[in-house]
């Protein structure tokens, strides 16, 4: 298939279809809004389904109802909006019920700004409802990636019965660049016996639940909850990774920020620099096996985000207090340039090169 | 040996949680026998609130899913529109469906979702132990209203299917009572009137239940059914006020 240009929003929404995504709930927020601009658009011509809710409180519980029904759905919002889901989310993991959940991430606390930002790492990879759960969070870095980690998203939902979180920010849902759809378009989601779908006079009820009133009864979910994840963390890590064993300086970043450091780390590298970055594509799981990769005698670890510092926790987690570990991050939808990442490259690394 | 009477199949068979003297035993016996009698319960997928009622979805005997507080509509919408076949229903109290849930039970109204929702009002919340409800009457004491609900501060009771009567999209709003026998037989009636608005695609549908609560209420049964009768009746009058002929 060859390559179309595509806004990476719009392109969220036609992997979705290719994927075989027939159903979305949503509600427009900037800057997210082409996602069910386009659905609403493309959905009915194949048959699927489009709902503008009256909030995202509603659209998630939508999802939930049709996740429960054996849907294969999609949702999309930003920050405040994804705020808003999470008690909708923490349903959706305790009750075990597949769905894409995207977060196109712009400037906060609260309203904010609708600029481009990496503050919701922290709620996507720790659980922004209540409860012990995880998401498995997918963090692309350009428009080609999106749709790859989409489609791979609605399977690994599947998989695992887990809502999945795909991480971006305004720039990549607001960018244009040429994508490919590389799999077939009648993909078709797994059998769901759990799934209610009225039980025909021929089963027992299906039941879609997260309570259990019962401690005894709620702590064996949550451990059963527990070992999915544990299986998560060994076998869905995906990582990038570029020079780490030699390198003097090791950046921290991903998204959009990985390619902004991708820059620094060519300039860098014309001045005679030694520096490899490790760019995580999955949040949760985390690479932290990856650090153990790192050059030893490395001199640090700069993470570089769109925050005031979120993902630079998983890296010190990661290195185990053996390298030091440095953050460089702009705020309030501000996007660091190459040129200022550099500058603190250098300032750490002194005259080493 | 011929079968004069026999429980109904659309509800399980294990015992409820339901206090003594509490009308949602009524309210579920006659869902089921809706559901039964309409041949739609091997079709039915139902709604659980959060609530007394949080754990119907252990009674009635065809597929659940149990919703956070208030959302039962919205997620009936999502059920109904991936199984636009299938019959998709909510069982929802008072303080789920007209407080945390006014904007779910409007909106589902609104875009004529074709559901139906069985709204049980007692006028309190039961489950978390007797606090003030929307639904609450001006003067009625409560947990959190000790010295009776004040019309000046916690406003006048809320009206909801008077509310949802004015949205196009609800075809069928009644309210009834399952306080006697006739008014039970009346209920059973207007419950399978709002299905049938569901079976027939027509739009969205409710039933609001005037029903008791003699453990928070501090009454017995019988004096709990006299209550309503002389208080919730006069303020939350019972009739139909919309079926598909009038939306024509």
């Amino acid at each position: 298939m060859s390559k179309v240009l595509m806004k990476g929003n719009e392109a969220v929404g036609a992997a979705a279809i290719a994927a075989g995504c027939r159903y979305f709930f949503g509600y427009p927020i900037t800057p997210q809004s082409e996602v069910p601009e386009y659905l609403s658009r493309e959905l009915p011509k194949v048959g699927g389904v489009f709902v503008q809710a009256e909030s995202e409180v509603a659209a998630i519980n939508m999802v939930y109802g049709a996740a429960g029904a054996g849907g294969r759905v999609l949702t999309s919002s930003s920050s405040p909006g994804i705020a808003l889901k999470q008690e909708g989310i923490s349903y959706l993991a305790g009750a075990e019920l597949p769905c894409v959940i995207v977060d196109m991430m712009r400037g906060g606390p609260g309203l904010g700004s609708i600029q481009p930002s990496q503050t919701d790492y922290f709620l996507a990879t720790r659980g922004g409802g209540n409860g012990d759960y995880r998401l498995l969070v997918l963090a692309p870095s350009d428009v080609q990636e999106l749709v790859d980690l989409i489609m791979l998203g609605f399977d690994l939902a599947d998989e695992y019965r887990s809502p999945v979180m795909v991480l971006g920010d305004g720039m990549i849902g607001q960018m244009m660049e040429p994508v490919e759809f590389k799999e077939d378009l009648k993909r078709e989601a797994p059998e769901k016996p759990w799934a209610t779908t009225g039980t025909k006079g021929q089963r027992k009820p299906n039941i879609i639940n997260s309570l259990y009133l019962e401690a005894e009864l709620l702590e064996e979910h949550n451990i059963h909850l527990q070992e999915k994840y544990a299986k998560m963390r060994e076998k869905e890590v995906r990582v990038e990774t570029y020079n780490i064993e030699n390198a003097d300086l090791v950046f921290a970043a991903y998204g959009t920020t990985a390619r902004i450091v991708k820059t620094a780390i060519s300039k860098l590298e014309e001045e005679g620099y030694k520096v490899g970055l490790i760019r995580p594509i999955t949040l949760f799981p985390y690479p932290y096996d990856t650090f153990k990769n790192i050059n030893p005698n490395c001199k640090g670890v700069l993470t570089v985000e769109m925050n005031a510092g979120q993902m630079i926790d998983d890296v010190k987690i990661a290195v185990e207090g053996k390298i030091p570990t440095y953050f460089y991050g702009r705020t309030g939808g501000m996007v660091p340039g190459p040129a200022e990442i550099a500058d603190k490259a250098r300032e750490i690394l002194g005259g080493v090169r | 040996m011929a079968v004069i009477f026999q429980k109904t199949r659309g509800l399980t068979d294990v015992p409820t949680h339901y206090c003594p003297g509490c009308t949602h035993g009524i309210i579920h016996r006659l869902v089921a026998e809706c559901l039964e009698e309409l041949g739609v319960l091997d079709d039915a997928i139902g709604v659980a609130p959060v609530g007394c009622s949080v754990m119907a979805y252990k009674y009635f005997n065809c597929d659940m899913h149990e919703a956070a507080h208030g959302r039962a509509p919205a997620v009936a919408t999502g059920i109904k529109r991936v199984r636009p076949d299938n019959f998709v229903f909510t069982y929802q109290g008072d303080g789920d469906l007209a407080s945390i849930g006014t904007a779910e039970i409007v909106h589902a109204a609104h875009r004529g979702e074709k559901i139906s929702t069985i709204f049980v009002n007692n006028a309190i919340y039961g489950m978390t132990g007797g606090q003030m409800a929307p639904t609450t009457l001006v003067g009625q004491k409560t947990t959190t209203s000790p010295y009776g609900r004040d019309k000046e501060t916690q406003g006048s009771p809320i009206r909801m299917s008077e509310l949802l009567a004015t949205i196009e999209g609800a075809v069928f709003v009644e309210r009834v009572a399952v306080d006697t026998p006739a008014n039970i037989r009346k209920a059973k009636k207007a419950i399978k009137e709002c299905f049938q608005v569901q079976i027939d695609k027509k739009g969205f549908g409710i039933v609001e239940v005037l029903s008791t609560c003699p453990t928070n209420w501090g009454l017995t049964p019988p004096e709990a059914l006299k209550w309503l009768q002389k208080n919730l009746m006069p303020y939350y009058p019972l009739g139909n006020f919309r079926r598909p002929e009038e939306v024509k």
